[in-house]
Order: C-alpha cells, then sequence, then structure tokens
C-alpha cells in the first residue's frame, strides 16, 4: 500500500462515515417528535452531507481516475463502503437516534480535533472547518442524552435500550488498519488510542448525569474496515443510489 | 345600564381608531385593540399557512434520500429547513394573537384547521421537486409578496423575511427543470410530466374565482388580503409561461394564448370539481399526509413530556 492509496482509504472511510450518517438522520424529516427537532437533525445531516462531499472529492482526486465526489458516492457497492456498521444502523425510535449521535459526536469531535494538526493540509484545513459543526453535534446529543435519561421513568428507559443496543457498534471507532499505520507514520492520521481514552471519560460522565448506566464491554462487531457491513448498509445504497443507477446517462 | 352604555362607547372608540390605523395603512400589533373578527380571521389563516409549511416537508422529505448529487441533497435538505423554519416562525406569530402552538396542531388533527390543498398531491419523480420550486413555491411566493403589505405587523414582517428565502426555493426547482431538459430523453420526459401533473394545482392554490369568491369580505376591508385571487393567478401565469419557454417545458393548457389587448395571457377552464373534491378530502394524500402528522405526533408524546419533566427537575 502506498501513502496516496492508504490516504484514499483513510478519506473513504471518513466520508463514508458523513455519508451515511447524513443519510440516516435525514430520515427524520417529517418524523421528529418536534418541529424543532426536525430542523436540528435534519441540519446535522446538512452539515455531514458537506462534510461527506469534502471528504469524497479530496479521495477521488487521490485516486487518480478522475473520480468525483458523486462517483464515489452514486457508483460504489456495498463491499467498497468503509463506513462504521453504527452509521448504517437503522433510526430505531428517538433516543435510539440519540444514542448513536452520543456515541459518534463524541467521537468525531475528539477525533477531529486531532485531525486539526494532521500533516496533510486538506485534512486539517476540513478537520477545521467541520469541528465547529460537531461541537453542536456533541451538545445537542448530550442535552437529550441527559433530558431523556433523567426525564421520566419512560424516557430513562427508552434511553438506556438505546445506549445499550448500540454499545456493540463502538468498538469499531478505535480499530486501526493498514492505512492507519502507514499514515500515522506521516503524522497524517489520528492517533486512536488516544481518542479513545478521551471518549470512554467523556461518555461515562455523560452517562452517569444522566442517571444511566455504561453498558459492559462484551463482544464487539467489526467488519467494515475490510468493507463487510450488516445488512442494512446494502439497502441504503439501493435507495441513495437509485437515479443515478437507473439513468447512468444522465446528468442532474 | 350606564355601565353597559360605557363599555358599548369605549368598544366604538376602539373599533373607530382600529378602522382609522387600517385607513391610513398603520401595521396594527399584537398589543392593539382589533375586532374579535379580524383577531379569528388572522388566526385561522396564519395557523393554515403555518401548517402548509409543515406538511408541505412531507412530499419533497419523501425525496431527500433519493437526491440524484450531493450537492442535490444538500440544496434539498436546506430547502426543507427553510420551510420547517417558516411554520416555526409562523406559528410564533400567530401565537401573538393568544393561540398556542399545541392548539393549532390539535386543529390541524381534528380537521378544523387546513393545510394549502397542493400538498395533498404526491411528488412521484425527482422532476416533482423540480416542479414543487419552481411552480408551487413560484405560486406561493406571488400571494405572500402581496401579504408584505398586510395589515397585521407580525404577519407582514413573517412574509418580509419568508418571501427572501422562497425566491430562493424557486430558482432551485427551476435549476432542476432547466438541468432535466437539457439532459436526456427520459429525462426531458419525467419534467414535462411533473409539468403537466404539478400546471394545474397549481393554479388552483388561489382559490376560486373572483366571480365565486366576492371581495366584500373583511378581509379585503381590514387590508389582510391586498389582491383578489384571479389577480395572484394572472401575475403568476404570466411570469410563468415564459419560464417555461425558455427552457423547453410545454404549459398543458391548450387553450392558454396571448390576450394582446388585456396585455397578459388567457388560460383554459380549471377543473373547479378536482379544487372542491380535494378540499374535502378526497384528493391523492390527504389521508396519508394527515395519518403521518398524527402518528408522528403521537408516537413523540414521551419525549415531549420527558422534556417538559425534566425542565420541571431542575428548575429550568
Amino acid at each position: 500500500m502506498t501513502e496516496q492509496q492508504a490516504l484514499y482509504k483513510y478519506c473513504l472511510r471518513l466520508g463514508d462515515n458523513a455519508l451515511i450518517q447524513s443519510y440516516r438522520l435525514s430520515e427524520w424529516c417529517s418524523n421528529a417528535p418536534i418541529l424543532e427537532e426536525d430542523l436540528a437533525l435534519t441540519n446535522f445531516a446538512l452539515d455531514m452531507t458537506g462534510r461527506a462531499q469534502a471528504l469524497l472529492s479530496y479521495a477521488g482526486k487521490l485516486d487518480g481516475n478522475n473520480k468525483t465526489d458523486d462517483d464515489l458516492a452514486y457508483k460504489r457497492g456495498e463491499r467498497d463502503f468503509y463506513n462504521l456498521l453504527i452509521t448504517e444502523q437503522p433510526n430505531g425510535g428517538f433516543a435510539h437516534t440519540i444514542a448513536r449521535l452520543l456515541y459518534t459526536s463524541t467521537f468525531e469531535y475528539f477525533f477531529y480535533t486531532e485531525l486539526l494538526h494532521s500533516a496533510d493540509a486538506t485534512l486539517a484545513a476540513i478537520a477545521a472547518k467541520t469541528i465547529k459543526e460537531i461541537k453542536y453535534h456533541k451538545a445537542h446529543a448530550t442535552d437529550w442524552v441527559l433530558r431523556l435519561g433523567d426525564g421520566t421513568e419512560e424516557s430513562h428507559y427508552r434511553m438506556q435500550q438505546g445506549i445499550d443496543s448500540l454499545w456493540m457498534f463502538t468498538g469499531e471507532m478505535f480499530e486501526t488498519g493498514e492505512a492507519d499505520a502507514l499514515l500515522r507514520d506521516k503524522n497524517i492520521a489520528v492517533d486512536l488510542g488516544a481518542v479513545k481514552s478521551k471518549w470512554q471519560a467523556s461518555i461515562a460522565a455523560v452517562l452517569a448525569e444522566a442517571t444511566l448506566a455504561l453498558p459492559k464491554d462484551e463482544y464487539m462487531q467489526t467488519g467494515s474496515l475490510q468493507g463487510v457491513h450488516t445488512e442494512y448498509l446494502g439497502h441504503i445504497l439501493t435507495e441513495m443510489q437509485y437515479l443515478q443507477r437507473a439513468y447512468p446517462e444522465a446528468i442532474w | 345600564m350606564e355601565l353597559v352604555e360605557k363599555v358599548g362607547t369605549i368598544q366604538e372608540e376602539h373599533l373607530k381608531s382600529f378602522e382609522e390605523k387600517i385607513e391610513r395603512g398603520d401595521a396594527i400589533e399584537p398589543r392593539d385593540h382589533m375586532p374579535e373578527s379580524y383577531r379569528k380571521h388572522l388566526m385561522r389563516q396564519m395557523s393554515q399557512h403555518a401548517h402548509s409549511e409543515v406538511i408541505g416537508m412531507q412530499p419533497e422529505g419523501n425525496w431527500i434520500t433519493r437526491a440524484p448529487s450531493l450537492r442535490a441533497k444538500q440544496i434539498l435538505l436546506a430547502k426543507i429547513q427553510d420551510e420547517g423554519g417558516h411554520g416555526l416562525y409562523l406559528y410564533s406569530a400567530a401565537e401573538t394573537l393568544g393561540i398556542t402552538r399545541t392548539e393549532m396542531i390539535e386543529q390541524l388533527h381534528s380537521g378544523k384547521a387546513k393545510y394549502s390543498n397542493i400538498f395533498n398531491y404526491p411528488a412521484l419523480t425527482w422532476a416533482d421537486i423540480g416542479a414543487i420550486g419552481w411552480l408551487v413555491d413560484g405560486a406561493a411566493i406571488v400571494n405572500q409578496v402581496s401579504l408584505q403589505r398586510t395589515s397585521y405587523g407580525p404577519y407582514s414582517r413573517a412574509m418580509v423575511r419568508i418571501c427572501k428565502e422562497e425566491s430562493f426555493h424557486q430558482r432551485q426547482g427551476y435549476e432542476i427543470m432547466a438541468n432535466m431538459m437539457k439532459g436526456t430523453k427520459d429525462q426531458q420526459a419525467m419534467a414535462q410530466d411533473a409539468m403537466n401533473r404539478w400546471w394545474w394545482p397549481s393554479l388552483m392554490m388561489f382559490g376560486p374565482h373572483d366571480s365565486e369568491s366576492p371581495h366584500t369580505g373583511d378581509a379585503f376591508k381590514w387590508k389582510i388580503k391586498r389582491a383578489s385571487n384571479d389577480e395572484l393567478r394572472q401575475k403568476f401565469i404570466d411570469k410563468t409561461v415564459q419560464q417555461a419557454e425558455v427552457i423547453g417545458l410545454t404549459i398543458p393548457d391548450a387553450d392558454l394564448k396571448w390576450n394582446e389587448a388585456k396585455n397578459c395571457y388567457d388560460h383554459g377552464a380549471i377543473n373547479w370539481e378536482e379544487f372542491h373534491r380535494v378540499i374535502a378530502g378526497n384528493g391523492p394524500c390527504n389521508k396519508q399526509r394527515m395519518a403521518h402528522h398524527k402518528k408522528v405526533h403521537a408516537e413523540g408524546a414521551w419525549v415531549r413530556e420527558a422534556a417538559e419533566a425534566y425542565r420541571l427537575k431542575k428548575g429550568q
């Protein structure tokens, strides 16, 4: 693997995380418990689509085949996507979605804070733009976890369910592959070990304040670094890529 | 008896002062005296307007996950957020009249409050997203521009702000249609099909002909309504026909022709039977739209309760 190939894969993973979670959040349009929340969740989806666009555009340039952001989003198959499994899981109820947003936005907050110092200028610039948005995502998710965890008996139960059921997908966030190792040597990639300890401390503190129990570490799901996903991703791509696949000659 | 007379005199003075303000073209503000029927009329109109923004998110939201490019997805997401924001803004403006958002939603669910009939039509293809932006928002803008001069201050100010965003929406819709007309045969057919389905319902958005909807109502006298249905419809037709021609779309009206003497287009007969049928609840999506709104509202009850419980607990 060359440095360029490693960087390509690194950008795809980050871009795909943004793209697929944006897809799930956008499904909340007209479905949220209050209008303000409808706007918040779809606004986060918009932020993430923008981040995906920046990362996939950069990946397209690295690939050397003149691929655009849209080529990479709309014309790749399921096994060539590298997003974390947690991003593709169905929304479930509101508490479930909020649990995911807490896990991912807390991860992204520490991750992109580190990426600000990347030796790759483009990644550092993308991090500088996206970190401002991620702070909002994290604050919003944290607020809701506190409200629901410490709200009513029912909301506490639902919030705990969300926290517990997604826990097995959090281990993957800190997995590293060949690309990470190569890019770490060049000070391009983030040290995920450092991110992990900050993430764990932050999540534990939020859950404690929300009167929720921290799940126990059991079996952690894995696979996305190799492009092996849950069954849900195929359905997302089927829907997302439908127009590009059905009308390959069309320009939209 | 004396007290009754005194109250009567005060009421007459209030009404006189209200009517003088209207006459001078001054805005009526929330704390100003206003006749009960003025308040009721505005409450009905503004809540209907707010509900329309919110229900309109359903047909457009139907295409977010299938938007054909990242750029198109971002634009659509931003546009729908604008519409939701307009809904919030209008709910707040309507609350200045002494009704809560919760009450307005209850009225929507009971059928007492309505929303724009246009959203009872389905968004079937990507071209429908273009047609909704271009034609539906285009028609709404014509109405809303005239409402910028409506007499109730909070409503008028809401319209000024909303019009700015709506003109962006119309351009966004037109851009989709223009791109599709420059595209493949399939895309052109898709665009024309959307045009054919959305043209007539868009004309119906302005309501019945003036002959069926007399000007004598208080809405004109009180300067809530500033232009008649037919005047607004005509403005919309005149600006839209040329836009369609530029990109090669055909207006689905065999009787449409330029009237030199009147300096505007004459159009064919509108199917008022369809208009009344859809308003009465028998359009393609009436039941779907309301069922969805009710279901989501009911499913979210536990979240709203939890937020309230937390607020009380924390003394916020």
